[in-house]
């Protein structure tokens, strides 16, 4: 082998795992991702009942219903629209009414989301990064977790 | 008053890396050696006075001293001693610090054991590295300083978010920061060789051990951050392909990648380009590890909104550090000399390959955990990358890598003999094709693809032992003659086959845990039972107790198989008052390499106890395979006899070296 013949080998193995790699990125981009929505953002964008998506919010005081095999119904609120929520299984630890919440799954033909997965926030100055963006989008973003964290600067967003 | 001499030794830290910084690189340019025998000593008081800062600021925590700001918003005075020291780093300024604790040790151990490194080398690369110290250093006190007082000294601290009150911190992040920082130096090593415009097969030999250190600490640090999630989350799951875990998945890739291409270029001079660039690349992904981190641009909106300037500072640093050493790299990479020629079909073909596909799964990783903050930088789109894409785009980029794996030991340098590595690979193939008989005679149904997956994790195994079975003539000659050449064997040989060996382990775990576990949620009252496989567990009872800064609220179970009692396990649930948040203590339980987890859920008004169930087969072989690796990496450590000489003994003591 002459060393061009050994150089464009190389340069021929280098382009297969290169469009390999391309090729599965872009596939699983257009499958495997999940958009995530607040409740206002699921009414606006029409998004179809069976479509994988996530949501997030603040749990609505008051709405968090358990019954037996341990289904847990509970209302995602964004301050402009709730969204019903239902859920079999244990929760997290940090989940607790009045606080932010991120849940995956998908919207029913009754217009209940039936999660499968629920994410709550790590530890109380952390709230998850859709929740607090979604809040703010919504004029809802509430200081409470600036003054736990010590700064007391208003932050209503306008 | 420690802490102020803390902060003050912070700063003559940086006043003696920018000393560190200009005056040895300048000594290298212009050939002066007592320019250049600055180095030695800057770094090793550098060291000295950053670890006086980071005690200054343990003996703060230890103290409980809540007039220190860092101190009161993470420690409290109840909280165990180990807690209170580990706390340290529990958070964002305290693990700066110990960051540049580790970057300077690195410095003072190259300034120690680099002395049969040539001088301008030498000073060259302890230059480098203290750029980096000076810009983190310049980071921790303009934007991070742990050192700040609070005038009016509160009377109790904040206490460390709970979950990581746990043993696993005091280890996990200071293992991990071996492994990220200490890629530093291999980061140091390459833009030194640009500045010089010279590298040759004995700069790899240098960088190689500092590589594999780093790598070493890497892996260590990931499997135990593994086992830590696994242990402390409560949800059973060891791998989340969470932004933060691939920030740490990323540098151990492409450390790997470094690991294998410097051995072509030590052995073979070919390459040398690419492991430049791949030692750049390796750091490069630990500071994009370290800016996603610590920037707060994944986790938290606050530590980003409220306070940018640190995120700005780190990619500052960033872009300082990766695009000023990209330029070097394009600047200064045709001037060296491509050597060494070789077949495609080859040991260093193989090794090409492995830094292909080891590249690649890198890149997938980076593009999945990047695009999301992208997409929603550029459309405001918010969208999650999960599991399901990197199951996608990072398995079958693994697949063909593992399967070259076993090949690639097998092969001459220079020209290979693939069929005559197939052929002595038969022993490989043919108990892999009776597991994965086996594998369908006993599962019967199920997913096909689990068979051929055990089966490819066995071909791995004994294709990775092949070699050394074969050199040893375990097969042919009386053991005894056997055991006397496997003394024989250059240590690295061993731990070549070792780590193979262990990714073969860790496979056969994975596929284990994913493909044969069972989940079970039930709520019970005690005296009641739940049967997971073959063990049922029976609820003896509830109880609370008092610990020394939280209440525990534990279950008790029975565990049986088959009638006989093998034993108890009491998950918890614990409540922090401080904090006001609660935590789940899991019960483990380990039958061989498989094990019983189970986790507490809330307890119900009416006394029923909501329960998470796991069985895990074959878990514990995931870390089992991880530590193999480790062990691995330090049998080759430990061969240094190969590595370690001066450059003009290079070539003769490879020739009296045996071929490996």
């Amino acid at each position: 082998m002459t060393r061009r013949q050994r150089r464009l080998s190389l340069i021929a193995a280098a382009g297969a795992v290169l469009v390999l790699a391309v090729g599965l990125v872009l596939a699983a981009l257009k499958e495997s991702i999940v958009f995530f929505n607040s409740p206002t953002d699921l009414v606006d964008k029409h998004v179809k009942p069976g479509v994988r998506v996530r949501i997030g919010g603040l749990v609505e005081q008051g709405s968090v219903a358990r019954s037996d095999g341990l289904i847990v119904r509970f209302a995602v609120t964004d301050g402009n629209s709730t969204l019903p929520v239902v859920y079999q299984g244990l929760l997290p630890d940090l989940f607790r009414e009045g606080q932010g919440v991120v849940a995956e799954g998908a919207l029913d033909a009754q217009g209940i989301f039936r999660a499968d997965s629920v994410l709550a926030k790590h530890d109380e100055t952390y709230m998850p990064k859709e929740v607090a963006d979604a809040l703010k989008k919504q004029g809802h973003w509430k200081d409470e977790y600036q003054k736990k964290s010590g700064t007391t600067s208003p932050s209503r967003a306008p | 008053m420690i802490v102020e001499l803390g902060h003050y030794a912070l700063v003559l830290a940086l006043a003696l890396a920018l000393v560190q910084a200009s005056v040895p690189v300048l000594g290298a340019r212009r050939g002066d050696p007592v320019l250049m025998a600055v180095a030695g000593p800057t770094a090793l008081a550098q060291f000295a006075f950053v670890a006086i800062s980071f005690a200054a600021l343990i003996s703060a925590y230890v103290r409980s001293d809540f007039s220190v700001l860092n101190v009161f918003e993470n420690s409290h005075s109840a909280k165990p001693l180990l807690y209170k020291i580990t706390g340290v780093w529990g958070n964002h300024e305290g693990s700066m610090l110990l960051w540049v604790f580790i970057l300077s040790l690195f410095g003072a151990l190259v300034a120690l054991f680099g002395g049969n490194l040539p001088a301008k080398l030498r000073a060259s690369v302890l230059s480098v590295q203290s750029w980096i110290a000076v810009a983190f250093d310049l980071f921790i006190l303009l934007t991070s300083n742990p050192f700040l007082r609070i005038p009016e000294a509160p009377l109790e601290g904040r206490d460390l978010n709970p979950i990581l009150q746990d043993p696993g911190l005091a280890i996990h992040p200071p293992l991990l920061y071996v492994g990220y920082v200490g890629l530093s130096i291999s980061f140091s090593f390459a833009v030194a060789a640009l500045l010089e415009g010279r590298i040759d097969a004995a700069w790899a030999r240098w960088v190689r051990p500092w590589t594999l250190l780093a790598w070493i600490f890497l892996t260590l640090g990931i499997a135990m951050g593994s086992y830590w999630a696994y242990y402390t989350l409560g949800w059973g799951g060891w791998w989340f392909w969470d932004p933060v875990e691939n920030a740490s998945f990323m540098p151990w890739l492409a450390a790997t990648a470094l690991l294998h291409s410097a051995v072509v270029m030590e052995k073979r001079n070919a390459l040398r380009v690419w492991t430049i660039l791949l030692a750049i690349l390796a750091f490069s992904l630990s500071l994009i590890g370290t800016f996603l981190v610590r920037s707060g641009v994944l986790t938290s909106v606050h530590a980003f909104a409220n306070d940018p300037s640190r995120g700005i500072f780190i990619l500052a640093i960033l872009i300082l550090f990766i695009g000023g050493a990209l330029a070097l790299f394009a600047m200064r990479a045709p001037l060296l000399k491509q050597g060494g020629l070789f077949a495609p079909i080859s040991r260093e073909g193989a090794l090409v390959l492995n830094n292909l596909f080891l590249v690649g799964a890198c890149g997938t990783i980076f593009v999945g955990t990047l695009y999301p903050l992208a997409l929603e930088a550029l459309t405001g789109d918010k969208i999650s990358v999960g599991a399901p894409f990197f199951n996608a785009t990072f398995v079958p980029l693994f697949v063909p890598l593992l399967m070259a794996v076993p090949f690639g030991p097998l092969l001459a340098w220079k020209r290979g003999d693939l069929m005559g590595a197939a052929q002595r690979l038969m022993a490989a193939a043919a108990i892999a094709a009776i597991a994965i008989a086996a594998m369908f005679v006993m599962q019967g149904g199920g997913p096909v693809l689990v068979p051929f997956a055990i089966g490819l994790a066995a071909y791995l195994i004994v294709g990775a032992l092949t070699d050394v079975v074969e050199r040893t003539g375990l097969s042919k000659l009386p053991f005894k003659t056997a055991f006397a050449r496997a003394l024989g064997l250059p240590r690295s040989a061993w731990g070549t086959a070792l780590a193979h060996c262990g990714l073969g382990i860790c496979l056969l775990g994975v596929i284990g845990e994913t493909q044969w576990g069972i989940e079970r949620i039930a709520e019970l009252k005690p005296g009641e039972s739940i049967s997971i496989g073959r063990y049922e567990l029976r609820l003896d009872g509830t109880t609370t107790r008092q610990g020394p800064n939280y209440r525990e609220f534990a279950a008790r179970f029975t565990v049986r198989s088959g009638g006989e009692v093998i034993g108890v396990m009491t998950p918890a649930k614990r409540s922090f008052p401080t904090r006001q948040t609660v935590t789940s203590e899991t019960a483990l339980l380990t039958r061989g390499v498989s094990q019983l987890y189970l986790a507490l859920g809330e307890a119900n008004a009416d006394g029923m106890v909501a329960v998470r169930a796991y069985y895990k087969p074959l878990v514990l072989l995931i870390w089992l395979g991880a530590m193999a690796m480790v062990l691995a990496g330090a049998l080759s450590l430990s061969d240094r006899r190969l590595r370690i000489g001066a450059p003009q003994t290079a070539r003769a003591r490879r020739s009296l070296a045996p071929a490996e």
